[in-house]
């Protein structure tokens, strides 16, 4: 066991919360996602070739927009990404508020570009979405509105980390504004449902009757996992790059760097 | 260990979130109407718009109501909430999914005639389906998608 304070007061605690100590600790974390990054970002790429082989090739068109809605192969996993990051990133930022945890904080500052780039990605998809089938590349509905103001949170936090020369100090207040931005995530949700908007309605999350054929979900499906897949990896390794960096004067990365 | 200091950093997040949250529902609350992206043909009847206003109106074509003039590109058709109907002149060129049966959002102002629309938006329903499917259900004509496509086929 490679503690790093073997005088820790351990009696009263558990297994659990040792071994949540020990992958807390920046060394292991870092070896721990130098292994996982790239088993990761192997699986994404198959299941992203896997994805648009059946929705591109497979997957029967649509009744009405023909072949044009083959965009929510990326657009929704996009969309999807883009919140689902966000409430990582604000949660691993807020236990780092709270407990001072360097690891979280560099989860959370890891996320950020990951979950913008998916942003601007459902952004722009569904403009071009947008084009064919409502007639307009943009409105200001609630829906795109909302989504637009998380594309500005996440350009905010990370414009807020690169302001701040302290990392510490940056990672603090970047929390603070990732906290305030967690607000946002319910209002893009149920936006479709608490105003009238031009964006269609839920189709996978609605209960009930089917609004998908199956034929068409099993790609979307493989579409999410291997966005998941890559969000991991692409974090994992820029965790990676930040621990590496802020514990530059241990022993540790050290010993990395010179072998 | 700074439990103290640790439990109050806790609830100042805690505050900070709860605190915004409840700042942008008011927000929202107070916002309401303003937010929605058109009014619908009942709304226009009961006068809820102010009059010579600029907005959009949103609802369903009605089946039968497209009247397009042979000569340019003048169409009208009847849009409904299925309470109230308005009628809705239009020149230009229709978006794709546009058809009776079908959601659609327009933009401009009311006239002595009905609403005068300077642009056409098709709202699209969130059923995706192939062709056959949607043809097999015509056909049993039984079917549970709201907004089908009953007027021309693609």
């Amino acid at each position: 066991m490679a503690m790093r304070k073997p005088a820790q007061p351990t009696t009263s605690r558990s297994r659990a919360w040792r071994w949540f100590h020990r992958f807390g600790s920046p060394a292991y974390f870092y070896f721990f996602a130098g292994r996982w990054a790239p088993r990761f970002g192997h699986l994404a790429v198959a299941f992203f070739l896997a994805g648009l082989y059946f929705g591109l090739v497979v997957a029967p068109p649509d009744y009405q927009m023909g072949d044009s809605y083959r965009i929510i192969f990326i657009h929704v996993p996009s969309a999807w990404m883009s919140m689902f990051i966000y409430v990582v990133m604000a949660v691993s930022a807020g236990i780092g508020l709270v407990w001072r945890i360097k690891l979280s904080h560099a989860v959370a500052r890891s996320c950020a570009p990951v979950g913008a780039a998916f942003t601007f990605c459902a952004l722009v998809t569904g403009a071009l979405w947008g084009k064919p089938t409502w007639g307009t590349y943009w409105i200001w509905d609630a829906r795109l509105t909302s989504e637009l103001v998380l594309l500005f949170l996440y350009v905010g936090y990370m414009a807020l980390l690169a302001a701040l020369d302290d990392w510490k100090t940056g990672s603090r207040a970047g929390a603070v504004l990732a906290l305030v931005g967690l607000v946002n995530i319910p209002i893009i949700h149920y936006s479709v449902e608490w105003w009238n908007t031009l964006h269609q309605g839920a189709t996978i999350t609605k209960l009930g009757r089917p609004s998908i054929d199956i034929r068409m979900l099993v790609p979307l499906l493989i579409m999410f996992a291997a966005v998941n897949f890559y969000f991991l990896a692409a974090m994992l390794n820029r965790v990676r790059c930040e621990l590496l960096d802020q514990e530059r004067r241990t022993r540790w990365v050290q010993e990395v760097v010179n072998g | 260990m700074m439990r103290a200091s640790r439990k109050r950093r806790l609830v100042i997040a805690g505050v900070l979130v709860t605190g915004v949250s409840v700042a942008v529902l008011l927000t929202l609350l107070a916002l309401r109407e303003n937010i929605n992206l058109f009014y619908s043909p009942s709304q226009v009847v009961a006068g809820e718009v102010v009059e010579g206003s600029y907005f959009r109106i949103g609802g369903m074509v009605v089946d039968g109501s497209v009247r397009r003039n042979p000569d340019d590109l003048q169409v009208s058709f009847d849009l409904t909430d299925t309470a109230e109907t308005v009628t809705v002149h239009y020149s230009g060129i229709l978006p794709d999914l546009f058809r009776e049966g079908q959601g659609i959002v327009a933009l401009g102002r009311l006239e002595d005639h009905g609403f005068r629309a300077d642009q056409v938006l098709a709202k699209h329903d969130e059923n995706y389906m192939p062709p056959e499917v949607s043809e097999a259900l015509k056909a049993a004509n039984r079917q549970p998608y709201a907004p089908a496509a009953t007027g021309g086929g693609s």
